[in-house]
Formats: C-alpha cells, structure tokens, sequence
C-alpha cells in the first residue's frame, strides 16, 4: 500500500500546475481518489459536518445494487440455459456458447455455475462498454472543463446495463451511453447538474432510435430463435388472465429449481417467479426481491429517499386500483391487480433506484411526495392506456424529472408566501 | 359527449402538445422562459388568447370563408378559403391588442414582465398553428373552444416547467458556447424525449 502511495505522491508534481502532464490530471485524479480518501477538507467556517461525501453516497448506491446485479447475472444465464434446453437443443452457435462448451458446462438451468457464467458472459461485456465509452467521455469533459471525474458515472455506469436487455448489440450500447453522458449530463456541467436521469435517458434514446433492439418478444431472453413475451408484454394483450393461464417458457425450469411450488396453483407460482425474479426481461429489473434488498439499503443509510418510494408504491396502487374498479371491456390491462403491476415489468427497479436518484428528483420534502405520485400516475397510465409502449417506469420517471423542478419552485414559493404573510409583510 | 370533449382536451394537453410534440412557438417558448414568474403569465396570456381566436375563427371560417358558407348571403358558390391566412392573423392581432389594453389598464406588473413578447404573441406559430390545426381537422364550434383551451394550456405547462428547469440550471456550469439558448434547445430537446411518453395514445 505504501509503495502505491509513494508511486503516485511521486507521479503527483508532474500533472500540477506546469507540469508536463498536466493535462490529464484528471486521470491522475481520478485514479488517486478511487484508491485513497482525498486529502483536501473544506477550510474556514463549515455549516454541515458530515463523513458522506459524494464518494461515500455512490459507494453505498453500488452497493445496494449488488442483490439485483448478482440477479441481473443468475436470471440471464438462468433464462437463456432454460431457453436452450427448452428448445431441446445441445448447444447454440456464438462465442459464448463456446466458451462454455470448452469449460465443461452444460446449458442446464440446474446449474448454478452454468447460469451465472452464462449470464456474466452477456452482462460483462455490457458492462465494460458502457463504462470504457462512458468513462471516456467523463475524462474527456473533465481534462477540457477542469473538473473532477466523480462517482456518479459510477452509477449510472452500473445501472445502465441492468436496464438492457441481454441481446442488445453493443454498439448500441457504446451510442446509449455517449448521448446520455454527452447530452444528458455533461454539457450541463457534470454530476449534479443535469436535470434527467442519464441512465434512463440513454435508455430512452435506444428505445425510440432503434425500437426492434429493445422491445418485442425475442430479445428478453439470451438464446437465438427463442421468443417469448414478458409477463407485461402478456398483461397488455390479455391482462391477467394471460398472465396465469398464458405459456411462460421458462417457467417449468423455475418449478424444477424450487421443488416446493409444484403444489401451489399457477397464479401464485407465477407471481412467485416474478416476485424472485426468475423471468424473462431487462437484465437486472426482474427481481423485486433485489430491488427490496436494496431499498433496504438505501433507506437504513438514508441515501435513497423514503418519502418518494413511499408516495410511488402508493399512488400506483391507488391508481391500478382506481382503474380496476373503472374496468374496460376492450382492454383486459385494466383488470391487472396493484401485487401483479408491482412485480412486472422494471416497477420496482425504477421505484428503487431510478426515481430516488438525487440529482434529478425533486429536492424539497414536500415536492418529493407530489414528484412520486406523478411518478404512479404516469405508470399507470402509460402501461395500461397506451398501447404502443408496455413498459412505463422508464418514461413516468424521466416524465416527473422534468416536472420536479417546478414542483421545488411552487413549495419553495409557498413557503415564502406562507411566511410573509405570518409576518405580516406581504 | 362529454367523454369526446375530455379525450380531445387532453389530447391538445399532452399528446399532441404544441410546444414539445409540434415544436410551435420556439422563439417566445425559448426567449420567455427564464424566469418561472414571466412564464407563467405568458402561459396564462397564451391560454386566454388561444381560447378565444380558436373559436373566433372558427366562427369565420364556418360562416364566411368556407365553400359554400356564404349561401346564406345568396353566393353558394364562392370558396373564400384563399383568404384563411390574412383573416387568422387579423383576428388574433385584433385580439392581442385588445388583451394588451386590458393588462395595461388592470394588471400593469404582469404587462410590465410581459413586455415586447405580449405584441409577439400575434406572430407566435403555436396561436397561428392552433387556429390552421382547427381548420384542417374540420372542428366543430365546441370542439374549437376545447382544443384551443387544451392546446393553450399545453404550451403553458410546457413553458412553465422549461423555466422550473431553466432557473433550476443557474447553478450547472454550462460550457460558454452553449451558454442561453445552445443549452436551452438541447434541453427542449430532452424534454420532449420525456413526452414521447404519450406518442402513441389513441383517444
């Protein structure tokens, strides 16, 4: 450890001020803050003395990521194992294929080795794109602009791949993520000054510029020639009807992992599936067990904030519930239960980890509430009323990012007002 | 009836949304959206302006410029279609100076923060485009009141919240060649990626 710190105290005066490398001390930056706590405090009269530091509050959002990343890894190799062997096949053309054939595994949903390699080999290379074009961009902005390079790429680097679905081409990958950093975030000036969420804006992009990539019934699910609708996908053909009486693929493969569903009924086994996280969709969203387990997180160290969970868990489920009492005899999505909508779908990923987002979420306390009811309103509406699009969580919360700041606006200003007149001013 | 009326206002609110799905009225949209305060007034002078040429031209063109429309005058035969364009424009900066007169009179703080874009509302694309949209899509006189209200009021949140994220964005640090209205269309830009939400919604 010593050595390190001497390696780079030793490395320091060249990228100061003069030095020859002094363009890149943002590289030198980044690199010396990721290994040691910086060693600049704020100097003179301080009015908040804290330990968290930006540092610190994305280390813990990483960290609350990691039960839907070890998801994310399990469910993609679990899906396309159970995929493959579904289909009766042996083995399936493409790299990756081989490379587990030359290590020995076999595509069996049974093996736990078998699925999280499988899924590593299609979540790995996700991940690597978008953190190396991401980062790329980051050192870039922050050499030309003189700023740091910070943690929030950390997580959006993170939550990024967990939103794609595992056959998203890479390229595609590589664009998603440079329009959201460039556009998104870095001409606004860089974490904490942008006003949407830049791993659902690169998410956006891709969805409305290359549509077959992203949507559909075959791309859920790792394994050539394989289609599949999601349960939401089936919500919004047949509500839920088609969700427990509709095939689920991968659904005998997940009776075979937990023995003990076989005596349940379909709809409880089903919902079991999805609530584990055992079923085809974006990489890390599926399970909202994991989602929990990170709200947990999030909320005991109070980085995530409480208040706008609360207010999207209820507003949603005031509203499903308002539109199954309404009901509709062409759309059969009215009739889907608040329990079913909450485990579909990226619902609780977004509720989690999306729209507590502190950057792009409202900031007042008061505003939070109204920013998380916006937020179950436009779900509801977008999954249920608008055909084009099965999946609202993404658009409902860039939809309230853009809202918040007027929300801040109008507590801020009647708070003003509400003072004045106690004062007598106005 | 009432279902229709509702489903069209909604529709003019946010699906077809004439400042972030037609990108109508761009230059008042981007210049009066500094401060939320200003914006707000001019969203509200938008909707009253927007409510009433609607329907007002809706009225001229039912019973004077359409073919046909002048039978009761005894020309069934004449088709004053041609003059749709110079009638519009009349009606609304007739309107907008009548408006002006009245804030000048009765609300002279909101006339003040208004200033030249109150006059600029007459040549604003998104009042013009309300009235063109009425035409082309045959409203009758009811459905013009409601879609001019519903358009009016979708320009004004639209506004509105551009300068909740405008003030909001005094404290990013914005490169200066982008710096005024550079950040403002990409801004627009993302905004209106967030409103694709609704594309797609048929009522």
């Amino acid at each position: 450890m010593k050595m390190l710190r001497n390696a780079l105290d030793k490395a320091a005066p060249s990228f100061e001020k003069g030095g020859k490398l002094h363009k890149f001390h943002a590289l030198y930056e980044l690199v010396d803050t990721f290994l040691y706590t910086p060693g600049i405090v704020a100097k003179g009269i301080t009015h908040v003395r804290d330990s968290l530091d930006l540092k610190r509050l994305m280390i813990t959002v990483a960290v609350s990521l990691a039960p839907a990343g070890f998801m994310a890894l399990y469910n993609t190799g679990f899906q396309a194992n159970a995929a493959i062997t579904g289909m009766g096949l042996e083995t399936v053309p493409g790299w990756r294929a081989a490379i587990l054939v030359s290590l020995g595994l076999p595509f069996d949903p049974m093996n736990h080795l078998a699925n999280i390699l499988h899924g590593a080999l299609y979540f790995v290379p996700v991940f690597l794109v978008t953190n190396i074009v991401g980062g790329f961009w980051e050192v870039i902005f922050a050499s030309v602009r003189k700023h740091e390079v910070n943690e929030g790429f950390l997580v959006t680097g993170i939550l990024f791949p967990l939103i794609l679905p595992a056959t998203i081409p890479l390229w595609q990958v590589a664009i998603g993520i440079s329009f959201a950093v460039v556009l998104g975030k870095e001409v606004f000036g860089g974490t904490g000054m942008n006003f949407l969420n830049p791993a659902l804006t690169a998410r956006a992009f891709l969805f409305f510029a290359y549509p077959q990539e992203i949507s559909g019934d075959s791309v859920w699910v790792a394994a050539e020639g394989f289609a599949g609708a999601t349960p939401l996908a089936q919500a919004s053909i047949g509500g839920i009807q088609e969700i427990i009486t509709g095939n689920w693929a991968t659904l005998d493969a997940f009776k075979n992992m937990f023995p003990f569903v076989q005596s349940y009924d379909p709809a409880t086994t089903k919902w079991l599936a999805a609530f584990l996280g055992f079923i085809p969709g974006s990489m890390g969203e599926t399970s909202t067990l994991a989602a929990l387990l990170g709200a947990g997180i999030l909320t005991l160290t109070g980085i995530g904030s409480w208040r706008i969970m609360v207010s999207v868990f209820i507003s949603t489920a005031v509203f499903t519930t308002m539109l199954n009492l309404i009901g509709s005899e062409t759309n059969l999505f009215f009739n889907v239960p608040f329990f079913w909508h909450a485990v579909i779908g990226g619902w609780a990923f977004g509720l989690v980890f999306m729209a507590t987002d502190p950057v792009s979420a409202a900031m007042t306390e008061t505003a939070k509430y109204w920013y998380g009811g916006l937020i179950g309103l436009m779900v509801t509406l977008i999954r249920v009323i608008n055909p084009a699009f099965p999946e609202g969580m993404m658009l409902a919360i860039l939809f309230a990012n853009v809202f918040a700041p007027t929300f801040d606006f109008m507590v801020v200003k009647s708070n003003i007002n509400r003072r004045r007149a106690r004062s007598g001013i106005a | 009836m009432l279902e229709d009326y509702l489903s069209l206002f909604i529709k003019a609110v946010f699906i077809e949304n004439m400042a972030l799905a037609f990108f109508l009225g761009m230059c008042t949209f981007l210049a009066v959206s500094k401060k939320v305060e200003t914006a707000f007034g001019l969203g509200i002078a938008v909707i009253v302006v927007q409510t009433i040429t609607v329907p007002a031209n809706n009225l001229i063109f039912k019973h004077l410029l359409q073919e046909g429309a002048l039978s009761w005058a005894g020309f069934p035969n004449v088709n004053l279609t041609f003059l749709g364009l110079i009638c519009y424009i009349s009606v609304i900066a007739a309107i907008v100076q009548i408006l002006e007169m009245t804030l000048d009179k009765f609300f002279p703080a909101l006339y003040n923060s208004l200033g030249i874009f109150l006059p600029l509302i007459t040549v604003n694309c998104a009042i013009l485009g309300g009235t063109l949209f009425m035409v082309e899509r045959d409203y009758n006189h009811m459905e013009s009141i409601v879609f001019g209200l519903g358009s009016g009021v979708g320009w004004a949140l639209a506004i509105v919240t551009l300068a909740g994220i405008r003030e909001k964005m005094d404290y990013s640090h914005v490169p200066d060649g982008l710096k005024g209205l550079g950040i403002t269309f990409i801004t627009v830009g993302l905004m209106s990626l967030a409103f694709m939400a609704f594309s797609g919604i048929q009522l």
